[in-house]
């Protein structure tokens, strides 16, 4: 495919259905899919000849609490061979377990294991999902927006016990968070006296 | 009568100098053949992406400096471009030479680090003492632009914190004169060096094909022949003025992996040299007040310019409701930021795309069937540094 706007157009005609939504903005095409279509989906943009995706860049989420449906799913993708990026997303409630793409994409297996670690999404036929960021034996999701800054449990060695413990975290003063937004919008008094000067000059 | 033996499991780390970092590898070992290796991750887990959803967007540069600190600026320049791209604003010439140059020096900083270490690790120890005056040289290079060695949080959105000081450029030519012959003196210890030949050729073999499907970028995949990289393919802040080449790898192993970094530090001196000569006076910040600050002279006399001082250090700027994704070449590969903005003036989501994450996760993949002594060479030549893998 030669621009993103014929890549748009094919996708919308092969998919049909099983895309929702597409868009073309900052020279990447964003496309929303469903959780049952997302195989067809991932595997059609990997191995047809006019899109190519062969690179699965990230997995990430964005949580967004008020929602019912809270979790939307982004999945990054690259074509060496036509230069293009696509984004894939879809959205899915708390507890919902989504399909793994690891038999299509290898390197899919950490992406879903940090998104598990961070989010707590679980993956349907995912290989090995474990924690892989946080401490053994954490608990907690620590990317969700309802878990604190400063999180539950803090660790130091206990002198008594000759190990490492970890208990709730004690501050001297609690995390303090700031709302500095105001209406202030700045003014464009600087950008035009620099346009004066530059014309005297 | 035959005995059963069972398979030795190896801690490798993460206290070994050789897993250049806190990694713990658990290896399954067969006689001295690895079976497996499970590379644990996350020791160095700062929770960067969590601390920088609750920071503005000025202040979050510097998060970016601790992620892979070995080439601090080349990150800071991933966020600034994603901030600039939301923000619609542009970056004056200068502004983006100055940034062209000192990512380029963060490149060859990277590369110095990892081809000297890698040598170390194999055996010879000559080319880290080398290496690292250099790195020395580089780095003060940092500080007077910046103030700080490594932590330089200069990048902002819109162009860089300050102008170069005088005599700077001057000096970052003549370190362009004498470096060359410093990797020829690097060349001369490594290349043809018998030992360093036996421990990388044909160690750690990727294909294109898994190159592809491993999510490798950055040497990683130019190594294994695919010429592939963002500066020219999808260039920015002026790559696309520059002229310079992309040194691509036939085999695939350590060995090509440690050639096309040592040819991409003799491009990234050219680079430098071709901004040092295009580099003219001019603003090196954007012009837009509610994004840049004032000069310190004209706070001194204008109150509306200590309002936007004030404001913007403690409000920041805010940055309409969006989503992109911007990747830029970083040393060891595609380092990206997905940013999500909602119109406020932190980030409601900033998503770190660290090159390293992917390559260490090949690990099992390709040290199978290698001895355990390939292991440290397989690990040098991924070029992992953790700050950037454990985010």
């Amino acid at each position: 495919m030669q621009t993103l706007i014929d890549l748009e157009k094919k996708i919308n005609s092969e998919l049909t259905t099983k895309i929702n939504k597409t868009e073309i903005k900052h020279n990447q095409i964003y496309i929303e899919t469903d959780k049952d279509d997302l195989i067809d989906v991932i595997l059609f943009l990997k191995t047809n000849s006019d899109t190519k995706f062969r690179q699965l860049i990230d997995i990430t989420v964005i949580d967004y609490p008020e929602n019912s449906q809270r979790f939307e799913v982004i999945y990054l993708f690259l074509s060496h061979e036509f230069n293009q990026r696509l984004i894939l997303k879809y959205s899915i409630a708390e507890n919902e377990i989504i399909p793994s793409v690891t038999s299509i994409f290898p390197s899919a297996n950490w992406m879903e294991r940090e998104v598990f670690d961070m989010y707590g999404v679980s993956f349907k036929d995912h290989p090995d999902l474990r924690r892989i960021l946080t401490d053994y034996g954490f608990e907690g999701h620590p990317l969700r927006k309802d878990f604190p800054l400063t999180g539950h449990t803090e660790v130091r060695y206990s002198e008594d016990q000759k190990k490492v413990i970890s208990e709730p975290v004690k501050l001297e003063q609690n995390y303090r968070n700031f709302d500095y937004e105001s209406p202030w919008e700045g003014t464009k008094y600087i950008k035009e006296e620099l346009d004066n000067n530059d014309k005297k000059n | 009568m035959t005995k059963k033996i069972k398979n030795l499991n190896l801690n490798f780390g993460p206290q070994h100098p050789a897993a250049h970092g806190v990694l713990r590898l658990i290896l399954e070992l067969d006689g001295e053949v690895v079976e497996k290796a499970d590379p644990h991750i996350g020791l160095l887990h700062r929770g960067t992406e969590k601390l920088i959803e609750n920071k503005t967007y000025m202040q979050a540069v510097p998060y970016f400096d601790r992620l892979d600190y070995v080439a601090p600026m080349n990150q800071e320049h991933a966020f600034a471009l994603a901030t600039e791209k939301v923000l619609k604003i542009d970056v004056p010439i200068r502004a983006q030479y100055i940034r062209v140059i000192f990512c380029e020096i963060g490149r060859i900083l990277s590369h110095i680090l990892n081809v000297t270490t890698q040598a170390l690790d194999v055996g010879a120890l000559t080319p880290s003492l080398w290496g690292f005056e250099e790195r020395e040289t580089l780095m003060t290079f940092y500080e007077r632009a910046s103030g700080s060695r490594l932590h330089a949080n200069y990048f902002r959105a819109g162009g860089v914190h300050q102008d170069l000081p005088q005599g700077l450029e001057e000096d970052i030519a003549k370190f362009c004169e004498t470096f060359p012959k410093i990797i020829n003196d690097l060349e001369s210890l490594l290349t043809d060096n018998r030992i360093f030949k036996q421990r990388n050729v044909d160690i750690g073999v990727v294909t294109k094909e898994d190159a592809l499907d491993y999510s490798f970028s950055g040497v990683m995949i130019r190594g294994s022949g695919v010429p592939w990289d963002l500066r020219k393919s999808q260039p920015y802040d002026g790559y696309e003025k520059l002229e310079f080449k992309i040194p691509i790898g036939k085999n695939g192993d350590c060995y090509d992996r440690y050639l096309c970094r040592i040819e991409e530090m003799k491009e990234s001196v050219s680079i430098i040299k071709q901004c040092l000569s295009k580099m003219e006076k001019g603003p090196i910040k954007s012009s837009d007040g509610k994004i840049s600050p004032p000069s310190k002279k004209e706070i001194k006399q204008s109150m509306e310019a200590l309002i936007h001082h004030f404001k913007l250090f403690t409000e920041g700027y805010r940055v309409p409701k969006d989503e992109i994704y911007t990747a830029v070449e970083a040393p060891k590969g595609e380092f990206g930021v997905y940013l999500i903005s909602d119109g406020s003036n932190k980030p409601y989501k900033c998503k770190i795309r660290a090159p390293g994450f992917s390559h260490l996760q090949s690990m099992d993949y390709l040290i199978k069937g290698h001895m355990l002594a390939d292991v440290p060479a397989v690990l040098g030549s991924l070029d992992i540094v953790f700050g950037e893998v454990d985010r």
